[in-house]
């Protein structure tokens, strides 16, 4: 038990160290605004469908956690938050044809929020977006007029 | 001797505490709902009884397309729910924990569930077939129903949940999440708010309290 509890407090130690550390960037600092931020928006937005740990639901909502499905759409998340998504998909390995409903009233850095935090969490490592790169990926799905 | 009885005490008071806490194995749930009196004439005297509320008889299309009547819940006790396929906001929420609930109970004939949906438009039996399908339910246990405007809202009103079509509501309906426990003679015995996690667990305990009741 005490053994345990020197471990523990030397972990702690070190990832506070570690936590500190990396903060020292400007951009960690950033991403770590971001992704509180984002977390708030998610529980309001997204958790009710995707869950709580991106797990999704059954064949009904796909989950968040296939990092190179995120990985590969990384420029049409964007779209695919503001302007909603249907049809089919095949998101580990299972297959989806439901339909998420668009979401106009989120801005760019909301969407900028959001998408730095699922792309950090539940296990994926897609690293910052930033608000431009948002508005970025918006022109390409507003120009194909959807 | 004086110290004695102080001890006396002591254990006689922590017997009350652990029986009072014991006795949660032998709880009753309360019946919800309005209730009346009526006098009845027993033997040539006059005696009030009360009649509590109860859950109406139905007939509803199922995913199926099988009509379903309120009999099919005769012998079990069951948890009844009202959402629709499209809703955007609370239902995956519920159906989510409801789930997890069925999940639990699979294969257990005691137990049954009753989704309405409120979308009397679209949701077709097809549409709730498929709908079912992904959810996870692989068995009819868990029925999904739809029926008429008057019937399904009028059913709203008798499992005491709030719907309303509302165009201002996200996805047309607004409606309340409770999950309604109801037992065999198809009284309600609780209800649960379906989005909130410490509730649907109060569910799970109440659930086991009624089946035990039922032995
Ligand atoms: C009403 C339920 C619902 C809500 C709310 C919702 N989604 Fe979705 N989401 C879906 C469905 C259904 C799909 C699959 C669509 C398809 O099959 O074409 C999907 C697909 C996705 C995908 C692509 C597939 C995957 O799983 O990686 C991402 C990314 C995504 N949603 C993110 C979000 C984010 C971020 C939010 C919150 C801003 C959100 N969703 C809110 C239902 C929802």
């Amino acid at each position: 038990m005490r053994r345990n509890g020197y471990v523990y407090l030397a972990f702690a130690a070190l990832s506070l160290y570690l936590l500190l550390q990396s903060c020292q960037g400007e951009e960690a600092i950033r991403k770590a605004q971001y992704t509180a931020n984002g977390q708030k928006l998610y529980t309001s937005h997204c958790q009710n469908c995707h869950g709580a740990k991106g797990e999704g639901l059954g064949a009904l909502y796909p989950p968040l956690t296939d990092s190179s499905y995120l990985h590969e759409h990384r420029d049409q998340l964007a779209c695919f938050i503001k302007h909603g998504l249907s049809g089919p998909i095949e998101v580990g390995g299972k297959a989806f044809d439901g339909e998420m409903p668009a979401m106009p009233q989120l801005t760019p850095i909301e969407i900028a929020y959001i998408l730095t935090y699922i792309g950090n969490t539940f296990g994926n490592t897609e690293g910052f977006y930033s608000q431009e790169e948002v508005q970025q990926a918006l022109k390409m799905c507003e120009n194909t007029a959807r | 001797m004086q110290k004695i009885h102080f001890i006396a005490g002591i254990c006689g008071l922590l017997m009350a505490f652990i029986s009072g806490c014991g006795g949660s194995g032998t709880e009753k749930l309360p019946i919800l709902g309005s209730r009346e009196p009526v006098e009845k004439e027993v033997d040539g005297k006059i005696v009030t009884d009360t009649v509590y509320h109860q859950i109406p008889d139905f007939q509803l299309l199922n995913q199926d397309s099988v009509r379903i009547s309120s009999q099919l819940f005769d012998n079990s006790v069951y948890i009844a729910d009202f959402f629709f396929t499209s809703c955007p906001s609370i239902c995956p929420i519920m159906q989510r924990n409801l789930l997890e609930v069925y999940n639990e109970y699979k294969g257990d004939p005691r137990v049954k569930f009753l989704s309405h949906s409120l979308d009397f438009k679209h949701d077709s039996p097809a549409v709730l077939r498929a709908y079912a399908q992904k959810l996870g339910v692989t068995n009819d246990q868990w029925q999904f129903v739809t029926g008429t405007k008057a019937e399904i809202y009028g059913l709203a009103d008798s499992y005491m949940v709030y719907a309303k079509e509302d165009s201002n509501a996200p996805g047309g309906f607004d409606h309340s999440g409770y999950f309604l426990l109801v037992d065999k003679d198809k009284h309600i015995r609780g209800a649960y708010d379906g989005t909130d996690k410490a509730q649907v667990e109060l569910l799970r305990g109440d659930l086991e309290t009624l089946l035990k009741a039922n032995e």
